[in-house]
């Protein structure tokens, strides 16, 4: 594999040894590490289970396991945990379980409020994202009220509203039709943050990403670039 | 995907739907509170309550039919109270408590077919009501349709694999399997909506966004509300 000249670039993520067992006794992570510099977008593939989705909610701090995570230079600890929420944002699979507000606008609102933000400034700029991801038109819809491909961009709007720099998706295309997912890959691929996405479809890490990890039983069996990883693994239906 | 009727009613634009929903909240309490007070015998008081939310609704532009139908859901439960009532003798009190839960239900149903979910969730919070209490249903609201399909959807798996073909022992059996799967599912789903608000930098409070004026428009609203439900309940 050809490697890349080294350049001095700032790191968005940095971890090294993480490690995190579920309550159960299940250990889901066994020494990740792992890093992402600035603008920088990475896929993640691997089976169900093998510790995708458990890894990225350490990203944010949602699920806390042994090892060091620096995230923007900054180690997530509890002192950090809202600075650290502010600078990733994750966007869930289930768009459901993201749109919890009562319209589309306050929805969006949420999370600059709890950025302390007053309610005004949070939502011109709600108003300013949702025009953004192309939902203008649904500010006082009710979320349960949009299809699948609009709740996935109105997630997303609600994540960019709180302007993170690392943005972290899991299975951004589930659920969604191939002209939702081809908008929604033009939207992702105009949006400048680093992005660590989750996703078993090839086709989306080509398109989205320049380098891949392959997750294995709670390790990393490998990563490269996307087309590699991809051919090591057999990471395709045909 | 579901719709939920009176969801739809509340996105109106009547005059009733542009009143304040302070000034809406404020003149249903007036209406229970004046309704309840009614005497069992004042029997043409209640046909006027009746034609106040008659001439409310038809303001509101909501479909008299369905209204009717909607609270007459709640004529089951006080059924049960109306017909003790009526085996003790006093038919006239059982009478009343039919028609004192039917105008209520009927009141309530107006309310929130007038105004939508965040307006009179709003209302009760300018009012201190306990937030948690909101919170709950805004919740409730916001995911009972996404609950209510999942449930349809494994009730077509169960019909799919010939579950119409059972004993009515199969079906119960089925039913209680149903309710169980679907209760965990909740659960997960409850722990991966606490985790999307945390993401979201959720530090245990809403915070709001800013409240709506209460316009001189929206005072002589509740006045009228007020003035109407007395002289129903004075002179009648």
């Amino acid at each position: 594999m050809p490697r890349r000249p080294h350049i001095a670039v700032s790191r968005a993520i940095q971890i090294q040894g993480l490690r995190y067992r579920y309550p159960d006794g299940t250990q889901a992570l066994d020494g990740i590490d792992f890093h992402l510099d600035a603008g920088e977008s990475v896929a993640l593939f691997g089976a169900n289970g093998s510790g995708k989705t458990t890894f990225v909610l350490h990203l944010n701090g949602l699920l806390r396991g042994e090892g060091a995570i620096e995230i923007c230079g900054l180690p997530l600890a509890d002192a950090t945990l809202e600075q650290i929420r502010s600078k990733v944002g994750v966007v869930f699979q289930d768009s459901d379980e993201q749109l919890f507000m009562p319209t589309v606008l306050e929805d969006v609102a949420f999370g600059p409020l709890n950025l302390g933000l007053s309610p005004d400034d949070a939502l011109t700029r709600a108003r300013t994202v949702l025009k953004r991801v192309g939902m203008a038109h649904a500010l006082e819809r009710a979320p349960y009220h949009l299809s699948a491909g609009e709740k996935k961009r109105v997630a997303i709007a609600g994540v960019l509203a709180m302007d993170p720099e690392i943005l972290v998706l899991d299975e951004p295309t589930t659920f969604l039709d191939p002209p939702t997912r081809r908008d929604l890959l033009t939207l992702l691929r105009s949006l400048p943050q680093s992005k660590v996405v989750v996703t078993h479809d090839a086709n989306l890490a080509r398109a989205l990403t320049t380098r891949a990890v392959f997750f294995d039983q709670g390790k990393i069996a490998g990563e490269g670039e996307v087309i590699e990883v991809i051919q090591r693994f057999h990471w395709e239906y045909s | 995907m579901h719709h939920l009727v009176i969801d739809r009613w509340s996105r109106g634009s009547s005059p009733l739907h542009q009143r304040d929903p302070r000034a809406k909240l404020a003149a249903l309490l007036v209406f229970l509170i004046v309704l309840s007070t009614t005497r069992p015998a004042a029997q043409a008081a209640f046909a006027g309550y009746a034609v106040l939310l008659f001439l409310a609704a038809n303001l509101a532009g909501l479909p008299i039919g369905g209204l009717i139908g909607r609270a007459a859901l709640v004529l089951p439960f006080s059924a049960t109270f109306a017909l003790l009532t009526w085996w003790s003798g006093d038919s006239l009190r059982a009478l009343s408590l039919a028609e004192k839960s039917f105008l209520s239900g009927m009141a309530a149903l107006l309310l929130v077919g007038t105004t939508p979910l965040t307006g009179w969730t709003a209302a009760l919070e300018s009012w201190r009501v306990p937030r948690m209490l909101i919170l709950v249903i805004q919740f409730v609201y916001r995911y009972l349709f996404v609950i209510a399909e999942q449930a349809q959807r494994m009730r077509w798996a169960a019909l799919c694999r010939g579950s119409h073909k059972g004993s009515k022992t199969g079906s119960f059996r089925l039913a209680a399997g149903l309710v169980g799967v679907l209760f965990a599912r909740s659960w997960q789903r409850a722990d991966g909506i606490y985790h999307a608000m945390l993401a979201r930098g959720f530090r245990g409070r809403f915070v709001p966004a800013a409240p709506v004026p209460f316009r001189s428009s929206d005072a002589v609203f509740f006045f009228t509300c007020l003035a109407g439900c007395l002289a129903v309940r004075i002179l009648l």
